[in-house]
């Protein structure tokens, strides 16, 4: 069921009067059921891995508090009886028991996310280094992919780190737990949430309230507007630039990456959107994905603003743990020795950086495609930390350039353009292509396509490109706006006229210009696929 | 390990900030994670105390003293 | 009191707003394709009738009801659409029975060749300007393509919404109030393009009739001996789509069987006195307006032998008839002084030119 399905509409119908109407006590349970049903219409198929996620992860949570518990009693109890080297040895084995339920419930569900998600990808790779050799090929399997399982398996993952961490006590409840995991609006493209965050709201009682079911509703409605007038609609010419290779290099490139950035932007945020609009309409807070990030001025910033619940996820799961991990310190001791105490010491940060970004990319995908674009950016991150000195430099040497408007906005498009560039892996069908591709910006460059009615052949017509356009240019006026708080309550500050207006306008913007309906075909949202 | 010492480590960092009165390191942007994992580095180096991941949260990074007492904690566990 | 009021004023707005847009962006059919105008055009009726045909090109193209009615009184009205599929014809039949109960209903056979939907834009010329009913949901869904939805027919807006870039002039103009373009269901073509070669006949796989095909032309049958309806089955005389033997013989074996009329016009064009150099507009497809006049008029005396009476004694009758078959002169006399200052016209933008071969 797509979001932008009348089937979801009228689901969404259902459920919204339904949950304020059944005791609050209840009010999770229908949540439960509602998200199941979600679920149920992806294929039965998947409900298996979700339940099979939810229940071992579930069960090692509650395992590993048991142990804990058990030790502090232990030792409460004999606090005087035991000596220190007993203790330890007690404590020892604890964590070697806890260790084994905390490993199984890893592998068990990032060995189903891997076999499901990475298997051809492995087979692909196998016969390319077999067919070296002369080797046989294995066949491809097909596999099931459930929906939004990268999301989920995170998401339940994390939980089970912060419990292995004895960050929170675990969930006793088997369907309480299962909530968590499979809440419908974000299971199909995040965000990722903690349980710590999101458990309490969703477990919660929610009182009908007009103002957050009215501020929830206006953020779906703006999402709707995102995703099916601007992004479905650049869809079109981002797809005929990229399908085309052969015609479309050049500047074509440049545009491609353009539009591409501006399609991304308003599927990936206008789908989040709708994901927390419907939350909060329910009165379930959950925590923001993006911060205007086209705005940031340098790649760590923007994804501090991008995709912000999988850049912290993997910060605290898989940078922090590898960086402070024994090897790690271990190589750090030794980097020390052998580079100087300034390089050393930022060698083992670098080295976590790049296994971070690695796992990101593929994260996104099993393909070359993102594994590359995972180390570029790991790659573009460190490089910006080794060139920090020079930038110092150059703003003590020219103190008042940092300062001015025009050296901010370099900086933003700056940090545009190279992320724009680094997404066209995103886009073509292999690394290579990709780079000859941007390599066919500086060789085959020139303006003409802009003008010459090139542009008009990408499936768009003049019409399509003005409201594409108007679109962009109100999500920006949204941005700038922002900056100053939310948009929703300036509205709500504004006269009754101009919200019942801008209500109008966007409800029917979204009714014409919605690329839905026969002669569009139900364009999935790109981060459901992850 | 004294606290003049966590101290010095974060003077080393950014010498601009005054970690003597800053309880926002984490909450204002002060320091990122490269800062979180070169601190945790230095600490580990230089004074045989392990960080683990799991402690790295904004409550024990906020202010020098937080961390200070993280530390004293851990070393006191082992 | 104050806030109901203030409520109800504001969902007015939007649904005012919907239905004002909805109206502005549906097809309207009046430039361009008037084949799609036909279906609305019957609920502007203020009389009934006493022959209904209902099909596709076939009926709307051939049979001329001012000609029905000036030569032998008989009131007639051609439920037709193009590319109007079996299971279109008997929702048509269904709906137009249970408005008016005639003498006899006139079905052309030529659809019972297809046994599934065939395109999305004659489903909704079929199906988008019958009223809102439960037997217009049975219709959409017995028709509708896979990727069409049944909230689309019922509010066309969720369908043609993506029309805010076509829109003209003449969207403005006929939003509330269209043209009637036929008469009585009749489209008018006065042109000439004679016949010059058939295309030989494909040989087909198979030549019996689908089961669902069957099933439908029972529901129509049970219909109209429900109502005390004559159904009377034919096939017009177009030359082409070819009409098979094999097909032919299945629809002889099924009025045989439950006694009813089977008109093959293919074995009578010398009869009627068709002349195919002279009488079709586009080699053979369609008949044009000398074409038509000569088979109602050939067909009009089959229905009176078929005992449906003369009422052009019925004077309010007469006066309703007089005035469409002015207004039926009145667009001859037009095509024939255009083709005769032109060579064509301007209008020719019936099935002939539009649709595809099959048709």
């Amino acid at each position: 069921m797509l979001f932008t399905s009348f089937g979801f509409i009228l689901f969404l119908a259902i459920l919204f009067p339904l949950y304020y109407l059944v005791p609050r006590r209840f009010q999770w349970m229908l949540l439960l059921a509602a998200s199941y049903v979600f679920y149920t219409f992806a294929g039965w198929g998947c409900l298996i891995f979700i339940a099979v996620t939810t229940a071992t992860c579930w069960y090692a949570a509650l395992r590993m508090d048991r142990l804990q518990k058990r030790q502090s009693a232990y030792l409460k109890a004999r606090k005087e009886a035991l000596s220190s080297e007993e203790k330890k040895a007690y404590k020892a084995r604890v964590k070697k028991k806890k260790l084994g339920w905390f490993l199984a419930a890893l592998l068990l569900n990032f060995g189903i996310l891997a076999v499901l998600k990475y298997t051809n990808f492995a087979i692909v790779n196998l016969n390319a280094i077999s067919a070296l050799f002369g080797g046989g090929q294995l066949q491809l399997v097909d596999l099931l992919l459930p929906m939004g399982i990268s999301f989920y398996t995170f998401q339940t993952i994390g939980y089970v780190i912060d419990i292995y961490r004895g960050k929170y006590p675990p969930q006793e409840s088997l369907p309480r737990f299962a909530l968590f995991v499979s809440f419908f609006p974000q299971l199909v493209q995040g965000p990722i949430s903690r349980y710590d965050d999101l458990a309490p709201h969703l477990l919660g009682e929610h009182p009908f309230d007009r103002r957050t079911v009215s501020f929830g509703l206006q953020r779906v409605l703006w999402g709707y507007f995102k995703k099916m007038v601007v992004a479905d609609r650049l869809l079109t010419a981002v797809t005929a630039i990229i399908g085309a290779p052969e015609t479309y290099d050049g500047v074509f490139v440049l545009i491609g990456m353009f539009l591409y950035a501006l399609e991304l932007y308003a599927d990936f945020t206008g789908g989040i959107d709708i994901t927390i609009g419907i939350a909060n309409t329910l009165g379930v807070p959950v925590k923001e994905n993006f911060i205007r990030p086209y705005f940031s001025k340098n790649i760590e910033e923007y994804w501090r603003r991008w995709h912000i619940t999988m850049g912290t996820w993997f910060r605290d799961y898989i940078f922090y743990p590898v960086s402070v991990s024994k090897p790690m310190l271990a190589i750090s001791k030794k980097s020390r020795s052998l580079m100087g105490p300034e390089l050393g010491k930022r060698v083992p940060v670098y080295l976590a950086t790049l296994i971070t970004w690695f796992a990101t990319g593929i994260w996104h995908g099993a393909s070359w495609n993102f594994i590359v674009w995972g180390l570029l950016n790991g790659v573009v991150i460190i490089l910006s930390q080794e060139c920090a000195p020079l930038y110092r430099r150059f703003h003590e040497r020219f103190p008042r350039v940092g300062a001015t408007f025009g050296w901010r906005l370099f900086q933003v498009v700056r940090t545009f353009w190279l992320m724009s560039a680094l997404r066209s892996l995103d886009c073509y069908r292999d690394v290579p292509l990709t780079f000859s591709m941007v390599g066919t910006i500086f060789t085959r460059f020139s303006l003409t396509p802009l003008w010459d009615g090139s542009l008009l052949e990408l499936g768009l017509g003049t019409g399509d490109w003005v409201v594409a356009g108007m679109g962009c240019l109100l999500m920006l006026g949204v941005s700038l706006r922002q900056r100053r708080g939310s948009v929703r309550e300036q509205l709500e500050r504004a006269p009754a006229a101009a919200r019942y207006a801008a209500a109008f306008g966007l409800t029917f913007a979204v009714l014409v210009f919605g690329a839905y309906g026969v002669g569009y075909d139900a364009s999935q949202f790109i981060y459901n696929q992850f | 390990m004294t606290f003049d010492e966590l101290l010095e480590i974060l003077n080393d960092l950014h010498p601009e900030v005054d970690f003597t009165t800053e309880t926002g390191l984490i909450d204002n942007k002060v320091l990122d994670s490269f800062d979180i994992v070169s601190i945790v580095t230095e600490i580990s180096a230089n004074f045989d105390v392990s960080i683990p991941a799991g402690e790295i949260i904004p409550e024990n990074f906020n202010s020098a003293q937080a961390l200070f007492e993280l530390v004293e904690r851990l070393s006191d566990e082992d | 009191m104050k806030r109901i009021c203030k409520w109800g004023g504001i969902a007015l707005i939007w649904i005012g707003a919907f239905f004002l847009l909805q109206a502005l962006l549906v097809p309207k059919y009046m430039d361009g394709i008037p084949d799609g105008a036909l279906v609305r055009e019957y609920y502007r009726e203020t009389t009934d009738h006493d022959v209904i045909f209902v099909g596709d090109c076939e009926v709307y193209e051939n049979f001329s009801p001012i000609t029905l009615w000036e030569n032998y009184g008989i009131t007639s009205y051609v439920r037709g659409s193009p590319q109007q599929l079996i299971w279109h014809s008997y929702y048509t039949l269904k709906d137009t029975l249970e408005r008016e109960t005639p003498q006899a209903v006139v079905f052309n056979v030529l659809s019972l060749q297809y046994d599934e939907p065939q395109s999305e834009a004659y489903n909704r010329m079929a199906l988008d300007d019958l009223p809102l009913s439960v037997n217009k949901i049975q219709a959409v869904l017995a028709s509708r393509m896979e990727d069409e939805t049944l909230l689309s027919y019922i509010f066309p807006f969720f369908r043609y919404h993506s029309r805010w870039s076509e829109l003209t002039a003449s969207d403005f103009r006929y939003i509330f109030h269209q043209d009637t373009l036929s008469h009585n269901g009749f489209l008018m073509r006065a042109d000439v393009r004679p016949v010059d070669t058939i295309p030989e006949p494909r040989k087909l796989a198979n030549y019996q009739f689908s089961d669902i095909c069957y099933e439908y032309l029972d529901k129509i049958r049970l219909l109209c001996e429900e109502k005390g309806v004559q159904l009377i089955l034919i096939k017009a005389p177009s030359l082409y789509p070819h009409w098979y033997d094999e097909w032919d013989q299945q629809m002889v074996d099924y009025a045989a069987e439950y006694g009813l009329t089977y008109i093959n016009f293919l074995d009578h064009i010398d009869d009627i006195g068709l002349d195919f150099s002279t009488d079709t507009y586009d080699q053979g497809l369609h008949l044009n307006l000398s074409g038509a006049e000569k088979l109602s008029d050939y067909f009009g005396q089959i229905l009176r032998d078929a005992g449906v009476a003369d009422r052009r004694d019925d004077e309010a009758l007469s006066a309703v008839w007089t005035e469409k078959c002015q207004v039926y002169h009145a667009q001859a006399e037009a095509q024939y002084a255009e083709l005769a200052e032109k060579g064509y016209l301007t209008r020719a933008t019936t099935p002939g030119s539009q649709v595809p071969a099959e048709e």
